[in-house]
């Protein structure tokens, strides 16, 4: 009795151990993923990375001179190519030793590497990175010298390298591209700067820091001959300011960087503050904003500029937003007018005359303007 | 007494071992026989650049005319926000988008089915729109927490016959059935929806209430009385194998890449050609319009062969 008692015990407990575990998994769902095949795009490994770095980018000189153009799969970037040629951009940045692995790191990454030339200013040289080291401490209050000695260190060794000089932040997000549609309507020769203009303080307004601004090559030019004559010096810390007055002293104009429609290009904010956001009334942006303030969509052009106060990953979800993620066959609301100046690359030639004649024609040009205002300089 | 619980014990640990040593001896086996399963767990493409610069302008129009979508978007009170949000976004790029709700709200218009359970709310929902359908031929079922690009949904589809089943999505396998995750989104075609109408009438294989203890969830249920039509789940994917259909956000997206792939985040992350996100606030989701339909870089084109106009009663795209 005992014995047959307990081996049918056994039989019991063998049957509801078996029912119990077979509930139990098919409850967790012992689900698998058939869609998880390892997609054939491999995982770029860092030396696979530095390889194609090496390809795109010449480290020189503490910079990074772009080789190649950046280049989409399925895209057709003539246009873009031919800015590219045309409008050529320094972009400095500024950042500091601290920042280099946190932030100036996804700056290389992303967009910075649609600039002609990349120079990334610290207050240590750093040959590696590469970053230039100025003769500064970090701090809020170096910010101002920072940004002199900056711009008179780009004029120095990049001045005939480049034809726009832009500033930003490492926490700053640039749509280069963006910004040579809008610098194509102008001569580098015009003494100009363009960012998102502030009213207060300067009668002509001045550019807002963070988002960033860009100064044409006579404006660099009459900059750093303002400071040898003593026109503008080291006013104070705050950098965007000091600048603006500055820039107003030596006759460089505040321009506007609007698009065709009116609606701003350089933001001070991240796009969802722009887009969404109601800033309360108390807030200083209502007050400091030249052009009026719109809040919601028509915020921001579709050919955006920049954005301020971008961390890491939001770098990497606005470089996926504008180069890449994209709606099939939509035609876009806004249709931007091509600058004039690729309509003339462009045009068909008058007199059997080739296009690369044109575009001598145009450097000569250039060339005239560069010398009369140089003669124009060692006047003042 | 002692030996009659022991041995229950004993029998109860080796029933248990046993089931679980069987389990996952199925599952490698399965896994060994997956390069074989494969070919019927099909990955679905978009057509080629190549093949839609070889059609015709008649060929063009026809597909632009068939690719047509009906969106069902099943909204409940609780989820009002996120209904909102749909109904002031995505939704207006679908040729034809209604919401269906557990119980009407005061807020927002929808086809009330006065009905709690999710099956069977799902299943009035799939009738009505096929009832409704007009010349429409292709529909996506999809909650408020979804955001879709549609003009890519299309883009998938474009080349696909919708007089053919198709079941489309995100897979996922549970056993032996593969189904299509409801949280990223399903397409279904007009065939697939016509057999559904039909497995729905019958109660055995398709029952509108389980019987079982448990509720199996709808996307499953979804799947088995498709699989008893022929229709099997496809997973839908880019030239490069990248997954179309996401129930992540973006932002969370972007930062699983971060940890994965630092070398290389965007192009590691998601496709260029991405038709769902899930999990995104409504702030999140203006950012992303904004993001696909108008903020780009100047100066680089995509000729697509097909053109999508923008829909007439919105600001933000």
């Amino acid at each position: 009795m005992k014995a047959l008692g307990a081996r049918s015990a056994f039989y019991v407990g063998l049957v509801v151990g078996t029912c119990t575990m077979y509930v139990l998994l098919r409850q967790v769902g012992f689900t698998r993923n058939v869609g998880s095949v390892e997609p054939e795009a491999h995982k770029k490994s860092m030396l696979e990375m530095v390889e194609e770095e090496n390809k795109n980018w010449k480290k020189e000189r503490l910079a990074l001179f772009n080789l190649n153009h950046p280049h989409h799969t399925g895209e057709d970037g003539t246009l873009a190519d031919a800015l590219y040629k045309h409008v050529r951009i320094l972009c400095w940045v500024m950042t500091g030793p601290n920042n280099l692995e946190k932030k100036a790191r996804h700056v290389k990454a992303t967009w910075s590497r649609h600039c002609n030339i990349v120079v990334f200013i610290s207050s240590v040289d750093d040959p590696d990175f590469p970053t230039v080291g100025l003769n500064t401490k970090e701090g809020r209050d170096q910010l101002y010298w920072k940004t002199i000695r900056a711009f008179h260190y780009v004029m120095d060794k990049h001045g005939d390298e480049a034809d726009w000089f832009l500033k930003a932040d490492d926490d700053t997000y640039v749509v280069v591209d963006n910004l040579r549609w809008i610098l194509a309507s102008h001569s580098p020769e015009d003494p100009v700067y363009f960012g998102r203009r502030f009213k207060p303080y300067v009668k002509q307004g001045y550019m807002s820091g963070g988002a960033g601004y860009v100064l044409s090559k006579e404006a660099l030019r009459r900059f750093v001959v303002g400071f040898r004559t003593k026109v503008c010096t080291h006013t104070s810390s705050v950098e965007d300011l000091a600048l603006g007055q500055c820039m107003e002293k030596i006759g460089v104009v505040a321009g506007d960087s609007r698009d065709t429609l009116e609606r701003e290009t350089f933001h001070p904010f991240v796009p969802e503050s722009h887009l969404t956001g109601t800033f309360p009334k108390t807030f200083w942006y209502w007050n400091y904003c030249y052009y009026p303030i719109v809040q919601g969509p028509q915020c921001c052009s579709d050919l955006a500029v920049s954005f301020h106060y971008v961390d890491a990953s939001h770098m990497y979800l606005l470089e996926y937003y504008t180069y890449h993620l994209r709606a099939f066959g939509y035609k876009y609301r806004y249709q931007p007018p091509e600058p004039s100046v690729i309509q003339d690359l462009n045009a068909p030639a008058p007199d059997k005359v080739e296009i690369g004649d044109i575009e001598e024609k145009l450097g000569a040009e250039e060339q005239e303007g560069e010398k009369k205002s140089l003669e124009q300089n060692e006047k003042l | 007494m002692m030996s009659e619980g022991s041995s229950f014990m004993k029998g109860l640990i080796l029933g248990g071992i046993f089931c679980l040593v069987m389990s996952f001896f199925e599952t490698f086996n399965s896994g060994t026989h997956s390069e074989g399963h494969e070919h019927l767990h099909h990955h679905l493409k978009p057509v080629s650049k190549d093949e839609l610069q070889k059609l015709s302008e008649s060929q063009m129009s026809d597909w632009t005319l068939q690719v047509r979508v009906y969106c069902l978007i099943m909204v409940t009170p609780k989820l009002l926000v996120h209904w909102a949000t749909a109904n002031d976004t995505w939704s207006k790029h679908c040729d034809k988008s209604v919401f269906y709700t557990s119980e009407s709200s005061k807020a927002l218009e929808a086809i009330d089915l006065q009905e709690q359970d999710e099956w069977a709310r799902l299943r009035k929902a799939i009738k009505h729109a096929y009832e409704n359908a007009g010349d429409l031929r292709w529909f996506f079922v999809a909650r408020p927490t979804t955001y879709a690009i549609i003009e890519n949904l299309k883009y998938l589809v474009l080349d696909k016959d919708p007089s053919q089943p198709f079941y489309i999505g995100h897979t996922e396998k549970s056993g032996e059935l593969d189904y299509v995750e409801y949280d990223s989104g399903i397409v279904l075609s007009y065939e697939a929806m016509r057999r559904l109408i039909e497995i729905f009438k019958d109660e055995d294989r398709c029952p509108e209430r389980g019987h079982a203890l448990w509720k199996t969830p709808e996307e499953k249920q979804l799947a088995t009385c498709l699989k008893y039509t022929g229709v099997f789940a496809e997973n839908g994917e880019d030239a490069q194998g990248k997954g179309l259909f996401n129930k992540k956000s973006v932002s969370s997206l972007i930062s699983d890449s971060m940890g994965q792939n630092p070398a290389d985040v965007v192009e590691a992350c998601c496709s260029d050609m991405a038709i769902t996100f899930g999990g995104m606030s409504p702030s999140q989701i203006q950012v992303l319009m904004y993001g696909v339909y108008r903020l780009r870089p100047y100066g680089h084109d995509f000729h697509d062969s097909l053109t999508f106009l923008p829909p007439n009663d919105s600001d933000n795209d």
